[in-house]
């Protein structure tokens, strides 16, 4: 063994321990998840028969799929309502740019700095009066809205970077607009939207303060679901640790799947 | 690279406005209309416990809420969780950056795992945290203490601010991580090597060559960081319910309080208003930094 193998090998027990530790409470929630309740408020062991009772438990409070149900509408409803809306608007800015196309997209972006709670107590009561208070309805255009500039910065990049000799190689062979973009332009920048759409889903799934406030029961998606469990009655660790993988494990793995991409839509293109 | 492609096609500019207008619309309705209303209602006489007592206020709520030493309480502990959290995750995630950029065995699964807190979602990992991690009794943390014959920290009542920055530092560490980490991988191994060969320890390597280098990919970490910890709401009311008193009250929960606790709605959207002027403040001084960043 040379120097040069034995500091390899340190940096890596370094790094290994670095991730092991940062994961930690990732991990333990997953293993809390298979304890019993007693195991789960003992002392941290590794060592203990996992049981599936927490999983079973938790699926039979019977709202379970209905929270994980709303999740699902609310994220890919408004991912798919934001992409909507958000590719023409990405198209234009990035094939026929003008003067003001800059200015246009700092100040989509400065939109996403307007804190939510400056507007909670509007749009409270705007959907109190409309009858938007608790649905998924209302909820799916919040989302949309918020994830909007995101989507359309992120588009933007990807439809940037892709030659332009393609599209004009299409245009000279006869192409309409709309088959320059869904014969041309979608395939092509097609991992470019898969990874837009996916940091949105993310981001939905994720998102709590407006979930928290404008739903109680009926379009109430996994995020206040797990709230629910930060009440002392609802204090069951083995139980919260199963409702908790499960609320977050889709997401995980869509995370893992698209981390290299998400970089590039997240940062503008400016790191590459 | 404005240069038009096709003559006919942007005619007067109708085209790329048309193809932009749902997006602008909605964004433009999304910001005029409820801060409209939230500087309205700012000015009027209106608790939702109070119906009766309606009508103009002036600055009165303002006054109320500039001689509440909850704003100001307020306003520090955002700043000091913005701040905090910064400066960990800046620090730590390049210093991480540096370190998972190395060859190592299993690279790619470290890697995944160390970014792993980023997809969970607030409130799972507030309550994680709270209830396996931090429990003063039966927490992780308390275990760990007495193994090495340590007093366990009761992390909420004692050190509540605390707690809460290190959850979201926990949450927002490995953001960093993964866009400095890819950052550095266009970092010119050539120019390190050459530096190495001159006789450049590690430590001048990366103060003059690496952290140069990372100028740029930083600034976006910081952008993207304030847009989201200015807001952070879900951390704190799943663990602290901004207490003990106001040790954990932010801005963002202190107008939660307000709005949908205390039903003062005139209050709550002074508040809210109070809020947006501070964040513009923040974005004033972001967006210059991001055009600065397009321009080059």
């Amino acid at each position: 063994m040379n120097n040069a193998t034995i500091k390899r090998f340190c940096i890596g027990l370094l790094a290994w321990f670095v991730a092991f530790v940062i994961f930690f409470p990732i991990f333990w929630m997953v293993i809390t998840g298979f304890k019993t309740e007693v195991e789960a408020v003992s002392d941290p062991t590794l060592i203990f028969s996992p049981t599936v009772e927490n999983y079973v438990e938790v699926q039979q409070r019977a709202d379970y799929f209905k929270f994980a149900w709303n999740s699902v509408i609310v994220s890919f409803g408004s991912t798919l309502l934001a992409l909507l809306i958000a590719i023409p608007s990405a198209y234009s800015m990035s094939f026929l740019p003008t003067k003001r196309t800059k200015g246009t997209l700092l100040w989509m972006l400065s939109t996403k700095m307007l804190p939510p709670v400056g507007v909670l107590v509007p749009i409270y009561l705007l959907f109190r009066d409309t009858g938007l208070l608790d649905t998924t309805l209302g909820l799916v255009i919040v989302y949309t809205l918020m994830n909007l500039p995101i989507v359309v910065w992120m588009l933007y990049t990807f439809f940037k970077d892709l030659p332009k000799d393609i599209l004009e190689a299409g245009r000279m062979d006869g192409a309409s607009t709309f088959q320059e973009v869904f014969h041309l332009l979608l395939p092509l920048t097609l991992p470019g939207i898969a990874s837009t759409g996916l940091l949105s889903v993310i981001l939905s799934w994720n998102e709590a303060f407006w979930s928290l406030n404008l739903t109680t029961s009926s379009a109430a998606p996994l995020t206040t679901y797990i709230a629910s469990f930060s009440s002392p009655e609802g204090l069951f660790w083995a139980k919260l640790s199963a409702a908790s993988t499960m609320a977050i494990a889709p997401i995980l793995v869509f995370g893992w799947l698209t981390q290299k991409q998400m970089v590039r839509g997240l940062t503008f293109g400016a790191v590459k | 690279m404005t240069k038009p492609r096709a003559a006919g096609r942007t005619v007067g500019g109708l085209r790329p406005l048309m193809l932009q207008a749902p997006a602008v619309t909605l964004l433009l309705l999304w910001m005029v209309v409820p801060l409209g209303m939230t500087v309205w209602f700012s000015l009027q006489r209106y608790n939702l416990l109070m119906p009766g007592m309606t009508g103009f206020a002036g600055l009165e709520n303002y006054e109320y809420l500039f001689t509440d030493p909850a704003l100001w309480s307020a306003m520090g502990t955002t700043l000091l969780m913005v701040g905090w959290i910064l400066v960990i995750t800046v620090v730590g995630g390049t210093l991480l950056a540096v370190l998972f950029q190395q060859e190592f065995f299993g690279r790619g699964i470290a890697r995944v795992l160390v970014i792993s807190p980023f997809f969970v979602m607030p409130t799972v990992s507030a309550l994680v945290w709270k209830n396996m991690m931090m429990h003063p009794a039966n927490g992780v943390l308390a275990w760990l203490a007495q193994l090495f014959g340590m007093q366990p920290v009761d992390w909420f009542s004692s050190l509540p601010l605390t707690s809460i920055i290190m959850i979201v530092s926990w949450e927002w560490l490995p953001f960093a991580l993964l866009i400095l980490l890819t950052a550095m991988q266009s970092l010119d191994e050539d120019q390190v090597e050459a530096a190495r060969m001159d006789g450049a320890g590690p430590l001048s390597i990366f103060f003059f060559i690496t952290l140069p280098h990372l100028k740029r990919a930083i600034s976006v970490v910081v952008m993207i960081e304030m847009i989201f910890l200015l807001t952070i709401f879900a951390e704190i009311f799943v663990t602290t319910s901004g207490g003990p008193g106001l040790a954990t009250t932010n801005l963002a929960y202190l107008i939660y309080i307000q709005a949908l606790l205390d039903f003062d709605v005139g209050m709550a959207s002074a508040g809210g208003v109070v809020a947006i002027i501070l964040a513009n403040i923040v974005a004033i001084f972001l967006v210059r930094m991001v055009a600065k960043n397009l321009e080059e």
